[in-house]
């Protein structure tokens, strides 16, 4: 029989890289407007430091996805909510590669190489080329509103189908529900 | 090649050997042969730096600065250099950080628009490596500072290339909140590629 569930591992990876996302999320709208001063360097590269993180944690996820296939949406859903769904999850899957690839790519262009926790260093992919980093950065940012915008909807979708549908759509990605099998 | 005869070896080294004397005392005797180099060709000489923020090197440089130098590797010891660097000049590697470093905090260029190094002798290390001593002077403090470097020929172009690392703190180069060393380093590394004319 098909499981119904997320497997655990893909409910940990979902909710750990949400918490992650959103953070950093928020650490990067709070950042730019900051006066510069020490306490802006750390939080810059703790910025960077989580999207480099959630950078290596998505490949995690899919390559777990790929070993435990989603359980099929729930039963009896419009044709063009399978599609959107389908089509919502792939994008935010899209960008959680794009988002922190932008990000690794635009701090090269700037000329401040990413250094893992200050320990480990990525290679700069790019030369430094000022305007190539102002270019990037603006799509490091816009890739970012985008997926705020995608994310609303996925939140509001999830939250559709646990109030007004009373479906387990939001149930089988909760963790410790297991008895709801 | 290994097994070339020793006669051979001896005599070889035994010639080098008087013609390096020969060019020693010829040498202390102020010969005419000896060239200075000291006709410094600004646009091919580079002044840069790295800092650490943050762990990640980060590279700058200086867009004009003035070097003055006397320099004959026969005569190293009789070495002079100066240079004047136009602290307005300093790139630091963005734009936010080169609106920063001329503030108050930083380099205070309104106040010291102008560094300087001076040096005050010179010493041969052997080889092409020679070190350098002399006065460093930034927003208005001095201290003592010995810079390692390499002398090569290219041509007629005598070309030095040095380096020395200073403490940013010691001459208050970052001061207030930003003494704090774990967010930009402490050391400070300076490079110099100075290319010189000889003198005719
Ligand atoms: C998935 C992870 C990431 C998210 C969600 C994220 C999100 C954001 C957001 C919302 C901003 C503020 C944009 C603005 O309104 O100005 C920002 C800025 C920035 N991000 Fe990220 N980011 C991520 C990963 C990274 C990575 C991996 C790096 C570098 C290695 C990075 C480097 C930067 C930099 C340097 C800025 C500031 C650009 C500026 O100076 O305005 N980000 N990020
Ligand atoms: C940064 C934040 C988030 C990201 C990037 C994200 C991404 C994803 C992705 C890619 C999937 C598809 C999993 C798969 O089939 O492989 C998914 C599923 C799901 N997400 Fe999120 N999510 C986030 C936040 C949230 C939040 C805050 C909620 C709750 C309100 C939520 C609720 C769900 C639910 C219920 C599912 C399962 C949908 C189904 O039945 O197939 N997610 N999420």
């Amino acid at each position: 029989m098909t499981p119904k569930r997320y497997t655990r591992t893909a409910i940990g990876l979902h909710w750990l890289m949400a918490l992650l996302l959103i953070g950093t999320f928020g650490v990067g709208l709070y950042m730019t407007g900051l006066k510069l001063s020490p306490f802006k360097l750390k939080i810059y590269s703790w910025h960077k430091w989580a999207g480099v993180a959630a950078f290596l944690l998505v490949f995690l996820r899919l390559a777990w996805r790929a070993g435990h296939r989603p359980p099929p949406l729930v039963a009896g859903l419009p044709r063009w909510q399978e599609i959107a769904a389908h089509g919502l999850h792939h994008l935010l899957y899209l960008l959680m590669i794009a988002i922190p690839l932008s990000g690794w790519l635009m701090s090269s262009a700037k000329g401040f190489q990413t250094v893992w926790f200050g320990v480990l260093p990525l290679p700069d992919l790019l030369a430094k080329n000022a305007e190539l980093g102002d270019l990037l950065q603006t799509v490091h940012v816009w890739l970012n509103y985008g997926f705020a915008a995608l994310l609303a909807a996925h939140v509001a979708a999830a939250l559709k189908h646990h109030v007004v549908d009373r479906d387990d759509t939001l149930t089988r990605m909760l963790p410790l529900l297991e008895k709801n099998r | 090649m290994f097994k070339r005869h020793p006669a051979t070896r001896s005599t070889r080294s035994r010639t080098l050997l008087s013609a390096a004397l020969a060019a020693v005392c010829l040498g202390a005797a102020g010969s005419a042969t000896a060239v200075e180099f000291g006709q410094v060709q600004a646009e091919k000489s580079t002044l840069t730096f790295v800092s650490k923020q943050m762990g990640v090197a980060v590279d700058g440089k200086f867009r004009k600065f003035a070097t003055t130098l006397a320099f004959d590797p026969a005569k190293p010891t009789q070495g002079s250099a100066r240079l004047d660097l136009d602290m307005a000049s300093i790139d630091a590697g963005s734009k936010d950080a080169n609106d920063e470093v001329v503030g108050k905090a930083w380099f205070n260029v309104k106040e010291h628009p102008q560094a300087s190094f001076v040096s005050t002798s010179v010493k041969a290390l052997g080889g092409d490596r020679y070190e350098a001593a002399g006065k460093l002077t930034i927003k208005g403090k001095v201290q003592d500072v010995k810079a390692p470097f390499t002398f090569r020929q290219d041509g007629g172009n005598g070309i030095f290339d040095g380096y020395f690392t200073l403490k940013r703190l010691d001459f208050a180069i970052g001061d207030g909140a930003w003494s704090d060393t774990s967010a930009v380093a402490n050391e400070v590394q300076i490079k110099f590629h100075v290319v010189a004319a000889a003198r005719k």
